[in-house]
């Protein structure tokens, strides 16, 4: 028999905190959905999801609104894991919604980022989902840093960072009055590496384009863009034949590829570990890198 | 990995000039945890605005222009790793709203830093913090000395303010105390020793995060379980699951064991734990703050809301509770106000029956004539419940003496309160249904 030390490693403690936060929204909502899109965050949230609630059925349905401009490997991926696990699948989409003029696409614009938001709370309206669980986390960007486990939205869908419900221990406020709404983030406290690291734990599949693959890509604004139906190349710009990967997965016509050997989840670990503990990073060509490296050794840096 | 790492989750504190961010900054900038475009984009500042020096406050940046616009500061989570542990930073303004953000960054953490400035020394809003800090029983307190640069690496300057800490102190329940001298804005003992405090002996900043021992924080004591949730698959594909009934929740408190006889409150009935269910598998034994499914021996009438315990070391259960309270909200909490009052897996109604003092900061001597709490005040309540609340003294544990007051109708979290130590425990009043 070995001695237990009753000791949780840092990602079983991410898993329990985020399987406790999954069970009060089934305790406490009357008809909360799970924002499934294929991504590797929404991967690890379907994860937690069958922890929390499991032999039982996942007492939510999952929801994506899919842009039209999704990868194709992504929306195949999500359909798939979908069937797997018997959930039941809402998709909603932004061409249906320009079609019934619930979003209006400004002319010109290419992105559907900006319609989505339309799409989601007509969606919400449409099976009156009183909470969305979603898989942001705090250190995606400088705003999220600020999010709550239980994000309060107004009647319009409307976060007010001004005025966020204090949370305390875990006792979340879950109370909402009539057209209010709830944004839950079980994965708040989880980095790029945790998502990666409990990927390779659970054994999880993720969709193809996240190893290493062969594409033909343009550079712009810095970034290497895939080419595509939406992406064609412009008079002038090389398209070149690259071995890349994507880090995060957004529309097709704004994801960015990374070159990248790494074509396993180890290897990807690895990749992100580098680029955690070196400034000096993987983005060489980038040129305003260089330059912040002169500027941090005439710092006194090293 | 060749050892599990665990998580440190702490909480900054300190008044407006203090160089917390600029704490902060260099953590993530010294630990090397800062990613490509965030030093991109704090050098690119320092062209702009620094003459070339970075501006290490500048990696809170949303937050300064949020500042700039007036809108109110709220607690923001910062991530970063060593080799030896990953940390979750809350970074805890001091303003206005200091009580509310102090609360939520601090409520969840292991340790506090209090920043003080090295000149002005220990100011009102050190004292405030240090005593949300005992109050909310964080095992540790980093008083970290900041600008020790600005009064020439004094050892005395150190000394002073260390002695006017310990003054005050053991009026407080906080156990281990650490005192660092650094400059945040020179990195000197944050990350690396100084060459300027050959008198200080002591660790790093960081070295101290590293390495100070959190691992019994968690209350093993006694078995607590309250129930989130039942879990009784509707039409199970698996025929051994028809009969399934468990029921979920985190443990809040000690070890599980199959065989072990529990509990289940209000009400007292007794059972035994039959299956520890996880989705990876049966389970022998789990443990705080593990998430399971529990199948119990009898099939009993068991609900959200619900607490299973162990029958040595039991809980208190009562509608007339006393404790203390942090007041967030600007209407002010008087005796007779109604509220709700979200404890463990149960909300129920609540009304203030009496406020029994208010606790002054500057003499930490309570002040039993005050008529209610403003906010950010910190006082001693009775409430009474409409239903029996089944709960450990706060400073016992934490997850099972903490309770929330949620104003209706706004829905707005208004307070924060800690359960004194129940005077008499539950008694099994049913033992004998157990065979």
């Amino acid at each position: 028999m070995k001695t237990h030390n009753y000791h949780l490693d840092h990602l079983q403690y991410l898993e329990t905190e985020a399987i406790h936060v999954m069970r009060e929204v089934a305790g406490e909502f009357e008809r909360p959905c799970l924002l499934f899109s294929g991504g590797k965050d929404s991967i690890c949230l379907l994860r937690l999801a069958e922890k929390a609630f499991r032999p039982s059925d996942i007492p939510m349905p999952l929801l994506n609104v899919d842009t039209g401009h999704h990868f194709p490997e992504l929306n195949e991926f999500r359909d798939r894991r979908a069937a797997q696990i018997a959930a039941k699948l809402i998709v909603r989409t932004v061409e249906d919604a320009i079609a019934k003029g619930i979003a209006t696409p400004t002319p010109g614009e290419i992105s559907r980022n900006r319609l989505q938001i339309p799409t989601l709370l007509a969606a919400i309206e449409e099976f009156q989902f009183d909470c969305c669980v979603g898989g942001a986390r705090r250190d995606e960007e400088k705003s999220r840093a600020k999010e709550r486990f239980f994000s309060f939205r107004d009647g319009f869908g409307q976060w007010d960072p001004k005025n966020q419900r204090p949370e305390i221990w875990n006792l979340y406020n879950t109370r909402l009055n009539p057209g209010e709404n709830m944004r839950v983030f079980p994965l708040s406290n989880w980095t790029e590496m945790d998502v990666w690291e409990y990927i390779r734990k659970e054994h999880l599949e993720v969709p193809s384009i996240y190893f290493s693959h062969q594409r033909q890509c343009v550079r712009r604004r810095g970034q290497w863009l895939p080419v595509n139906d939406l992406v064609p190349p412009k008079p002038g710009e090389e398209v070149r034949d690259l071995v890349v990967r994507v880090r995060t997965i957004g529309d097709i016509i704004s994801t960015g590829c990374v070159e990248s050997p790494a074509d396993s989840v180890e290897d990807i670990i690895a990749e992100i570990a580098a680029a955690r503990v070196t400034e000096r990073g993987s983005r060489a060509d980038d040129k305003s890198s260089e330059a912040a490296m002169e500027d941090r050794k005439k710092d006194g840096y090293f | 990995m060749t050892h599990p790492i665990d998580i440190l989750r702490f909480n900054t504190c300190g008044s407006v000039d203090d160089g917390k961010s600029t704490l902060i900054g260099r953590l993530l900038y010294d630990a090397k945890s800062l990613m490509e475009d965030q030093i991109e984009a704090l050098e690119r500042s320092a062209d702009i605005t620094g003459g070339g020096a970075i501006n290490l406050a500048n990696l809170t940046d949303g937050l300064r222009a949020e500042r700039e616009q007036g809108i109110t500061i709220d607690v923001a989570y910062r991530y970063f790793a060593t080799p030896r542990r990953k940390f979750i930073i809350a970074d805890t303004p001091g303003h206005v709203q200091y009580t509310r953000n102090m609360v939520t960054g601090a409520s969840t953490a292991n340790l506090s830093v209090i920043l003080v400035d090295a000149r002005a020394g220990v100011i009102e809003q050190s004292r405030r913090h240090t005593c949300l800090a005992s109050l909310l029983r964080i095992p540790h307190l980093v008083v970290a000395v900041n600008k020790m640069d600005l009064v020439g690496w004094s050892e005395e300057r150190f000394t002073e303010i260390r002695d006017e800490f310990e003054e005050f102190l053991p009026r407080l329940d906080i156990k281990d105390v650490k005192f660092v001298p650094i400059s945040a804005l020179d990195g000197d003992n944050v990350v690396t020793p100084s060459p300027h405090t050959p008198w200080y002996v002591g660790p790093t900043l960081l070295g101290h995060l590293e390495t100070v021992h959190v691992a019994s924080d968690w209350n093993l004591d006694g078995f607590r379980f309250p129930v989130q949730w039942v879990n009784r698959p509707h039409n199970p594909g698996d025929p051994r699951l028809h009969d399934f009934r468990g029921v979920s929740g985190q443990i809040a408190g000690g070890i599980v064991r199959v065989g072990q006889k529990v509990m289940v409150l209000p009400g007292g009935f007794g059972t035994a734990v039959k299956q520890i269910w996880t989705y990876d598998g049966l389970v022998e034994e789990a443990f705080c703050p593990q998430s399971v499914t529990l199948v119990l021996e009898h099939d009993l009438d068991i609900s959200r809301g619900n607490m299973l315990v162990g029958y040595e070391n039991l809980p208190g259960a009562g509608v007339d509770l006393a404790a203390r309270l942090c007041w967030m909200h600007p209407r002010p909490l008087q005796p007779g106000r109604k509220y709700l009052l979200k404890h463990t897996t149960q909300t129920v109604h609540a009304i203030i029956t009496d406020i029994q003092h208010r606790l002054d900061i500057a003499t930490f001597e309570p002040d039993v004539s005050a008529p209610e709490l403003a906010m950010n005040d910190v006082g001693a309540i009775r409430v009474r419940t409409s239903k029996p609340v089944v709960y450990d003294g706060y400073a016992a544990n934490r997850l099972t003496g903490g309770f929330i007051l949620i104003e209706p109708g706004t829905n707005a979290t208004v307070g924060a309160g800690m359960l004194l130590p129940p005077r008499e425990v539950v008694r099994p009043e049913y033992d004998d249904f157990v065979i």
